[in-house]
């Protein structure tokens, strides 16, 4: 433990922290552009200059290390002389279009040039300009703007793992770039926007839009995959222009998926702003009345046992709630919140939830992914596996489609069978996890969602069990199912599944088809085949005109994960809350108020009037969601069914990462990257031949 | 002039197997897993191979032969002005011009390859034999101006003997490397001023090998 004397004031920090470190807990804030705490150290902007004593010359306070006895000084008329000199000539080439610059009122050089800068310049010669470079329909960029301090390489390099950026050239001449002109192949690449900290690469959809000191910022919560990233949601009026990552160390750090940064233009195309009821076949647009009516004539007399629910991937769980109540008291079990078919039981909790946690992944030493791809599953708890290969000693073994994760992995084979050879321990892979110190495995939906998951899902847990994967005596379980749905874990945590003698996803389709179930409810239901509901009534509640409203007698338009206060529950078993950032369009409502009217208008009066009364509700129906943003470590039981699992290789759980959703699907953005980057599984679309 | 202008899309590249043994044989010079230090001298063997310059190809190739991404190839070959990323004539005649070179007359130099190739710095002739290039300190400023021809350095030129390195570089000749002015190395151009007596050592020898007789 290091003890130095900062400004006069002692201080003793823990080895391994640097200079600027040190000055940062006790307060002192040292300027930097390059310096980034999740990036390796470069050095290179000099910005963090401090005096030492006994050193001829300044030190980059970034790049020393904390040391007995330092006597450090950060706040003489030698350092802000120094600081004033660095900003200097860090702005000789800096072009003066800040009134132009998207970055302009969150830039760090405009801050900092107006805190510790000198203020005028005395270079007279002409500034020098750089080509713009073309990274991808995402990040567009302005490279005169560059300071050159790497963090945009860095991070591609060591977070993103696609080492494409780099400096090439020397002295005047160096610019940042890919050199070959190419689009980034990166999923995590928007947060490069973030980390730059000048203009040189900002938002190409959010280009000119707005200033951040017009915009309305909402802290809410992700639904773009089961992370449940923490999002800042920037609106202006009734439109979201943006979305940000907000720090939260125990899931999404201080990063955000392409996907949950750049889907928010689909939040203002395809939405369905009003009621519509079908008649002779087509869609016509309605007032909430005639469609409630609609509904309740449809339903009258039709038994519980002909009425079946099917929640979607997007679905808030008071939403769920509320129409699991509504179905109980139509006399219906047929509910099912797993629209893919995933063979999850609804207990125990934990056989559906990620229990390692996103940030335990840091604590293990191996690893097995089953029939998953993180990377497009869920890119940040690809990064998070990503960060603990970089801490090194980690051996990954994958089951499934093989991909380029970003990290090696021994890839073990497609055959599911090998899962079964690694539980009996046959397979050299079960050696290594027995002898890890703290193993985990990740099942992904690819595994779960076939004709045989339940077997894949006994045969991981026994791979858990007999691996050392479950030791609740230390509190490490390394069992995790890593869901593509945000809404999946709280719909399994409400029960949102068929009860005694009810008919699941697969039932209900079937029985639509055959004419048995003569009323389906689609609860933002779209990734499901609705060309088998054609003989049923359906139902549909949701905000985006996608296949679940094509095939809809009735839409009731719903609203956005944007613009309703609601709660989900990420894959690691998290309950969060998303705030209202701007109202739904139109005549659309949030959806718990849309089942509570129609439970009503249906003569079964649920009881609640306020968002209170559901979350009191919710509370009630499952005690977890009384206690927000924090993991309950699940107790471990029994799940699976023993079976044979068939030989048919592991397929892809999403098809294409720009593409999971109705929001994305709708969102130009995620066209334009499908276009560019194909599906992020290697593949171009159709139309690329 | 930008460095970092790729060059244009071209075939393949591949060691020869003399090459290849080259190459195998620096890599050895390494730790394991540090093959990516021998990035430097691997360019500038397929450098040679490639006729003077590294495509895109041969980038890439050295890139995929050390395991390393292509982008920090990109960056070692764009840092460093010997690595020529665009095609150069059979000599490339490299004209120092930084401050000794200049005083001592590298205009002079310039305008003699002007006038006897027909092209300035950074140009090409059309048969492709030669182009001429603005270099920085070659570090022979005691023997200034110099050129870099190649790898032999023609050092303490005029305007006349630039000529008659070019005109013999035509006629297919190989002019002598080093100094043009009769000086041996870098010694005073106005001849020996000191040590000019023969050394003791060599005093002693002659000695020894008279008794000897």
């Amino acid at each position: 433990m290091p003890k130095l004397t900062i400004d006069g004031r002692e201080v003793e920090v823990a080895a391994g922290l640097t200079v600027l470190q040190a000055c940062e807990s006790i307060g002192i804030e040292i300027p930097r552009f390059c310096y980034h705490e999740r990036l390796s150290i470069a050095g290179n902007c000099r910005m963090c200059l401090v005096t030492m004593a006994g050193s001829p010359k300044p030190v980059a306070s970034c790049a020393m290390p904390a040391a007995d006895n330092m006597v450090i000084q950060t706040n003489t008329p030698e350092v802000h002389k120094m600081r004033r000199s660095v900003m200097e000539f860090l702005l000789i080439n800096h072009p003066l279009d800040c009134p132009i610059c998207d970055q302009g009122g969150e830039c760090d050089l405009q801050d900092q040039a107006m805190a510790y800068g000198f203020d005028r310049g005395r270079f007279i010669e002409n500034k020098r300009a750089v080509k713009d470079k073309y990274l991808g329909p995402l990040i567009k960029t302005i490279m005169t703007r560059c300071i050159h301090c790497t963090r945009c390489i860095r991070f591609a390099t060591e977070i993103a793992g696609v080492p494409e950026l780099g400096a090439t050239g020397r002295g005047e001449g160096t610019e940042i770039g890919t050199y070959i002109e190419k689009a980034l192949t990166s999923e995590l690449s928007g947060n490069l926007i973030d980390v730059c900290p000048v203009g040189a690469l900002t938002s190409k959809p959010y280009a000119f839009c707005a200033r951040p000191w017009e915009l309305r910022k909402t802290e809410t919560i992700d639904v773009m995959d089961a992370v449940g990233s923490n999002i800042r949601v920037d609106a202006r009026g009734n439109e979201v222009l943006r979305v940000l990552p907000r720090l939260n160390e125990e899931i999404n750090e201080e990063w955000i998926s392409d996907k949950t940064r750049f889907a928010c233009d689909g939040l203002r195309r395809q939405r369905l702003d009003q009621p519509y009821i079908r008649v002779d076949g087509k869609l016509k647009p309605a007032t909430w009345p005639e469609a409630l009516s609609a509904i309740a004539g449809r339903l009258k007399g039709v038994p519980g046992a002909r009425i079946g629910a099917i929640a979607g991937d997007l679905a808030d769980c008071e939403s769920m709630l509320l129409v699991k109540e509504l179905m109980t008291r139509l006399g219906s079990s047929n509910l099912d919140c797993r629209q893919d078919g995933a063979a999850l039981p609804a207990e125990p909790r934990a056989a559906y939830l990620f229990n390692t946690t996103i940030a335990g992944i840091e604590a293990a030493d191996a690893c097995l992914l089953i029939g998953t791809n993180p990377r497009i599953e869920a890119p940040l708890i690809n990064a998070r596996l990503r960060k603990r290969f970089r801490n090194g000693e980690f051996a990954v073994g994958l089951i499934g489609q093989a991909a380029d994760l970003t990290y090696p992995f021994e890839h073990l084979g497609e055959d599911p069978r090998l899962i079964e050879e690694i539980a009996s321990g046959r397979h050299p892979f079960a050696a290594t996890l027995k002898a890890a110190q703290r193993p985990m495995l990740v099942l992904g939906m690819a595994a779960l969602t076939r004709a045989d998951g339940s077997a894949i899902l006994d045969a991981a847990r026994r791979i858990a069990e007999t691996t050392g994967m479950i030791r609740p005596g230390d509190g490490w379980n390394g069992f995790n199912v890593l869901h593509t749905a945000a809404a999946r874990t709280g719909g399994l945590d409400l029960g949102f599944v068929p009860g005694e003698g009810g008919l699941d996803t697969a039932g209900m389709l079937a029985a639509a088809e055959t004419g048995a179930l003569d009323v389906v409810y689609l609860l933002g239901a779209d990734e499901l085949d609705t060309s088998r509901l054609e003989r049923a009534f359906v139902i549909y509640q949701g905000h985006h005109g996608d296949a679940g409203a094509h095939a809809a007698d009735v839409i009731l338009p719903g609203a956005a994960y944007t613009e309703k206060d609601a709660t989900y529950v990420n894959t690691e078993g998290r309950v969060q809350q998303a705030q209202l950032a701007c109202h739904p369009p139109g005549e659309a409502r949030a959806d718990w108020k849309i089942v509570r009217v129609l439970a009503d208008k249906l003569g079964h009066p649920l009881g609640l009037d306020t968002l209170a009364d559901v979350r009191a509700r919710l509370a009630a129906a499952n005690p977890l969601f009384a206690s927000l943003d924090c993991i309950e470590p699940a107790a471990w039981a029994p799940f699976g069914t023993a079976g044979g699992i068939d030989a048919a290789p592991l397929g892809a759980a999403v098809e294409n990462f720009y593409l999971t959703n109705p929001i994305c699907r709708a969102s130009v953005t995620m066209a334009e990257c499908v276009d560019v980057l194909g599906d992020r599984q290697g593949r171009k679309t159709g139309t690329h031949g | 002039m930008s460095a970092a202008t790729p060059a244009p899309a071209d075939g393949t590249f591949c060691f020869t197997p003399e090459n290849e043994g080259t190459a195998r044989a620096i890599i050895a010079k390494y730790p394991p897993r540090r093959q990516a230090s021998a990035v430097l001298p691997l360019l500038d063997l397929a450098q040679r191979q490639n006729g003077g310059w590294l495509s895109q190809a041969a980038l890439d190739y050295v890139a995929q032969y050390l395991q390393m991404p292509p982008i920090r190839v990109y960056e070692v070959a764009t840092f460093y002005t010997m690595f020529n990323l665009k095609p150069v004539g059979r000599h490339h005649v490299q004209v120092c011009t930084n401050l000794p070179c200049w005083l001592r007359g590298s205009d002079a130099i310039v305008a003699t390859c002007r006038k006897h190739l027909g092209i300035g710095p950074g140009e090409t002739t059309a048969d492709g034999e030669f182009t001429v290039s603005e270099v920085e300190c070659a570090g022979a400023c005691v023997n200034a101006p110099m050129v870099q021809i190649g790898d032999d350095y023609y050092e303490d030129l005029t305007a006349d003997s630039m000529a008659s390195i070019l005109e013999t570089l035509k006629a297919g000749g190989t002019p002598k490397p080093g100094s043009q002015s009769g000086r041996h190395s870098c010694e005073p151009a106005g001849g020996v001023t000191s040590l000019t007596s023969t050394p003791a050592v060599q005093r002693f020898l002659e000695k020894k090998a008279e008794g000897n007789r």
